[in-house]
C-alpha cells in the first residue's frame, strides 16, 4: 500500500542534508512549478499517479546505448510537489540489477557507487542524473540497446508509488564509470 | 599506487572525472544546467533543468520555427552558411532502423534549432545560438530500397540522366540520406553538425559532405540577390517564397501521399573554371549570361529585375542577347514550372600552385524533378555559353518529406 502523501521521514531528511552538503547536482526551481503542484498531492487518487498529479516528473530522460553488460539512463527528476520527494529505486525490463548511484572522487579518480538514501529531490526542484555525476545503473544488460530505442523505466518512491518513464537510446562516449562494488572506481 | 588507479579508460572518459572535479567544488550543478550567469537570465517559463535559449541576445537569438506544413530550410530566408551532408545507409537498416533514427534526429534538430541542448548534448553551451538554424532532412533513391518502400518513391527521384557537360566525381554523387544545415553563424552550423552525425552513423557512413556560404549575416538587405564566385549576380529569377508561384512550384502536390507539402532537391556541385575566366574580358562575360555584371540587369536594358526583350537586335540584326546565352537557355515561361534555387558558394581552398578550387552548391528545389529540373537542365546542356567556365562535378537527389507537428517526426508520413 503506498501512502497519498508525500512524507518524509526525519531519517531521511537528515541524509539528504549530509548528501547535499557539497556537490550535490539537486538545484530548487522555485519559478517552475507544474501546474498541480500549489496543491498538495493529498488528493491522488491512486497510486500509480497519473501525468497530471504525478510528483515527480522525468524530462529528457535517455539511456545510453549498449551491446550488453552495463549500461545507465539519464535525464532530470522533476518534483512538482511542495514537499521533498526521494527516489528509493529504480527498475527496468532491461536488467533484475538497476541501481541508483553517484559517482565520488576518491583517490585521484571516479568511483561510482551506491547512492545511500537515494536521490532526494527538494520541494519544487530538479535533480539532474548526468554522465559524471548521478544515474540509474543497469547492470547485467542481456539485450541490446539500440539507437532511438524506447526503454521503458519505473522510480520507486519512499512512500511505496511509482513513477514511470521511458528513455531513448543514445550513442554516447562518455559515462564508462565501472562499477566495482568493493570501491577502488576502475 | 593511487597512479595506477586512473586506468587509461578512466582517462579518455575524461568527463567523469571532470565532472567529479566540479563536483567537489561544489559546483552547483551539472555541465548540462544552467550557470549562475545563465540562470538569472532564464526565463521563469524554462522547463526545469533546461539550459536557458538565447544566452546570447541579438542576431545569435533568432529562431526559425521547426514544426510546420514544410520543413524549414527550403522557403526560408537563406542563410550565411551551410553544410550539406550525404549519407549511406548502412546493410541492414530498414524501416524499423530508419524510424528510430529519423526521430532522433528529429529531435536533434527540433532542440538545436530551438536554441536548446541536443539530448546527452557533449556542448550545451554551443547550442545557446541557433542563429536561425535549420536543419532539413531528405530521402535518397536507395533509402526507398533499404526500407522496402520503392513503391512509395517519387518516379523522378532517381539519378538524373547524364548531361553532356557533366564531369561527375563519384564522391560527390548520391547519397541516401541528406541533412542539409543552415545558419547564420559558422560555429552553431559545426555544432548542429556533430550532433545530428554522431546519431546518425550507428545507422549509415557519410559519403559526402559540402560546405557552403553566402555574404555574411545583415551585409545585406534579406531579397538581395547574391553574387556567386564568378561575380554574376546569381539567382535573379526565382520563386518567392509566400506567393502562390512559389507553392506551385516547390511543394509537392500530387504523386505519393506521404510527400505532400514536401519538395525535392537537386543538389549539383559545379565547379567555376576561374583560370579561364580569368581569361574571359568583361563583354564576352556578360554576353554569355545575357546580363550586365554590375547590375545583373538584362542586357537590353532596365534593371535587375526587369523582363529582358528577347526579340531586341542590334544595329547588325544580331539579337542583344544571344540565342545561347545563359538566360535565354534557362528561361521558364510559366512560373509553377519554374525551379526554387537556394544556393551556397563553396571554396576549397587553393592549390599548391594557386588556383582556386572553388564554385557554387547548385540547390534547386521543385515539386517534380522530371517536369520541372530536367527540362531546364537538358537545355543548358545542349546550348549554354556558360558552360564553358562551369563544370557539373557532383550530383544528389533528394525527396524532402513535409514538416512535422510538435510531437512527430520527420519521415512519419513515409516511415510509420
Amino acid at each position: 500500500m503506498s501512502s497519498r502523501h508525500v512524507r518524509v521521514p526525519a531519517l531521511l531528511l537528515a541524509a539528504a542534508a549530509a548528501l547535499s552538503g557539497c556537490g550535490s547536482s539537486t538545484t530548487a526551481a522555485p519559478a517552475t512549478p507544474a501546474p498541480a503542484a500549489s496543491a498538495p498531492p493529498s488528493t491522488a487518487p491512486s497510486a500509480a499517479p497519473s501525468a497530471a498529479t504525478a510528483p515527480l516528473t522525468v524530462t529528457d530522460p535517455w539511456v545510453k546505448t549498449t551491446d550488453e553488460g552495463m549500461t545507465a539512463a539519464f535525464g532530470t527528476l522533476v518534483n512538482t510537489t511542495g514537499a521533498e520527494v526521494t527516489v528509493v529505486s529504480a527498475s527496468s525490463p532491461l536488467s533484475s540489477e538497476v541501481e541508483l548511484h553517484e559517482v565520488v572522487e576518491s583517490g585521484g579518480t571516479a568511483v561510482m557507487r551506491a547512492k545511500k538514501g537515494g536521490f532526494v529531490i527538494p520541494a519544487h526542484g530538479t535533480h539532474t542524473l548526468a554522465p559524471g555525476g548521478d544515474h540509474i545503473m543497469l547492470m547485467g544488460v542481456t539485450g541490446k540497446v539500440e539507437p532511438g530505442a524506447q526503454v521503458a523505466f519505473a522510480l520507486t518512491l519512499q512512500d511505496g508509488s511509482t513513477v514511470e518513464f521511458t528513455a531513448v537510446g543514445k550513442d554516447f562516449a562518455g559515462a564508462e564509470e565501472h562499477y566495482q562494488p568493493g570501491g577502488g572506481g576502475h | 599506487m593511487t597512479e595506477h588507479r586512473i586506468t587509461r579508460r578512466g582517462l579518455l572518459a575524461g568527463g567523469a572525472a571532470t565532472a567529479v572535479g566540479a563536483l567537489a567544488a561544489c559546483s552547483p550543478a551539472s555541465p548540462a544546467s544552467p550557470g549562475p550567469a545563465a540562470a538569472s537570465t532564464a526565463p521563469s517559463t524554462a522547463p526545469p533543468g533546461a539550459v536557458p535559449a538565447a544566452a546570447s541576445g541579438g542576431y545569435g537569438a533568432a529562431v526559425e520555427p521547426f514544426h510546420g506544413p514544410h520543413q524549414a530550410g527550403v522557403a526560408t530566408d537563406p542563410q550565411a552558411h551551410a553544410v550539406f551532408v550525404g549519407l549511406d545507409l548502412r546493410a541492414g537498416t530498414g524501416r524499423e532502423a530508419l524510424a528510430r533514427l529519423m526521430r532522433l534526429l528529429t529531435d536533434d534538430a527540433r532542440r538545436l534549432t530551438e536554441g536548446r541542448p541536443a539530448l546527452a548534448d557533449t556542448e550545451p553551451e554551443l547550442a545557446l545560438s541557433p542563429a536561425r538554424l535549420t536543419v532539413t532532412f531528405g530521402f535518397g533513391p536507395g533509402l526507398f530500397t533499404a526500407a522496402g518502400l520503392e513503391h512509395l518513391r517519387p518516379d523522378s527521384l532517381a539519378p538524373l540522366p547524364p548531361f553532356s557537360v557533366d564531369k561527375l566525381q563519384d564522391r560527390w554523387n548520391g547519397g541516401d540520406l541528406l541533412l542539409q544545415i543552415c545558419a547564420d553563424d559558422p560555429l552553431t552550423v559545426a555544432h548542429a553538425l556533430r550532433m545530428t552525425v554522431k546519431d546518425a552513423r550507428s545507422f549509415a557512413e557519410v559519403r559526402w559532405v559540402q560546405r557552403g556560404f553566402r555574404r555574411g549575416l545583415h551585409l545585406q538587405a534579406a531579397g538581395t540577390t547574391q553574387r556567386n564566385v564568378m561575380g554574376q549576380l546569381d539567382g535573379t529569377v526565382n520563386p518567392r517564397p509566400g506567393t502562390a508561384d512559389f507553392d506551385r512550384a516547390v511543394w509537392t502536390g500530387d504523386g505519393p501521399d506521404w510527400l505532400r507539402g514536401g519538395t525535392t532537391l537537386v543538389l549539383r556541385r559545379i565547379r567555376a573554371e576561374m583560370e579561364t575566366w580569368d581569361a574571359a574580358d568583361r563583354v564576352a562575360k556578360e554576353f554569355s549570361v545575357g546580363r550586365r555584371l554590375d547590375t545583373g540587369a538584362p542586357l537590353t536594358g532596365g534593371g535587375e529585375h526587369d523582363e529582358p526583350d528577347f526579340g531586341k537586335v542590334d544595329a547588325s540584326g544580331f539579337p542583344v542577347i544571344a540565342e545561347q546565352a545563359h538566360i535565354r537557355r534557362a528561361r521558364v515561361a510559366d512560373p509553377g514550372l519554374r525551379i526554387f534555387r537556394r544556393v551556397y558558394n563553396y571554396d576549397e581552398g587553393i592549390t599548391a600552385g594557386g588556383r582556386a578550387d572553388c564554385g557554387l552548391l547548385f540547390a534547386s528545389y521543385q515539386a517534380d524533378i522530371a517536369r520541372q529540373f530536367v527540362p531546364i537542365q537538358r537545355r543548358l546542356a545542349e546550348a549554354d555559353l556558360l558552360n564553358e567556365w562551369t563544370t557539373p562535378i557532383g550530383s544528389a537527389v533528394f525527396a524532402v518529406p513535409p514538416g512535422c507537428a510538435a510531437d512527430g517526426w520527420i519521415g512519419e508520413t513515409l516511415l510509420s
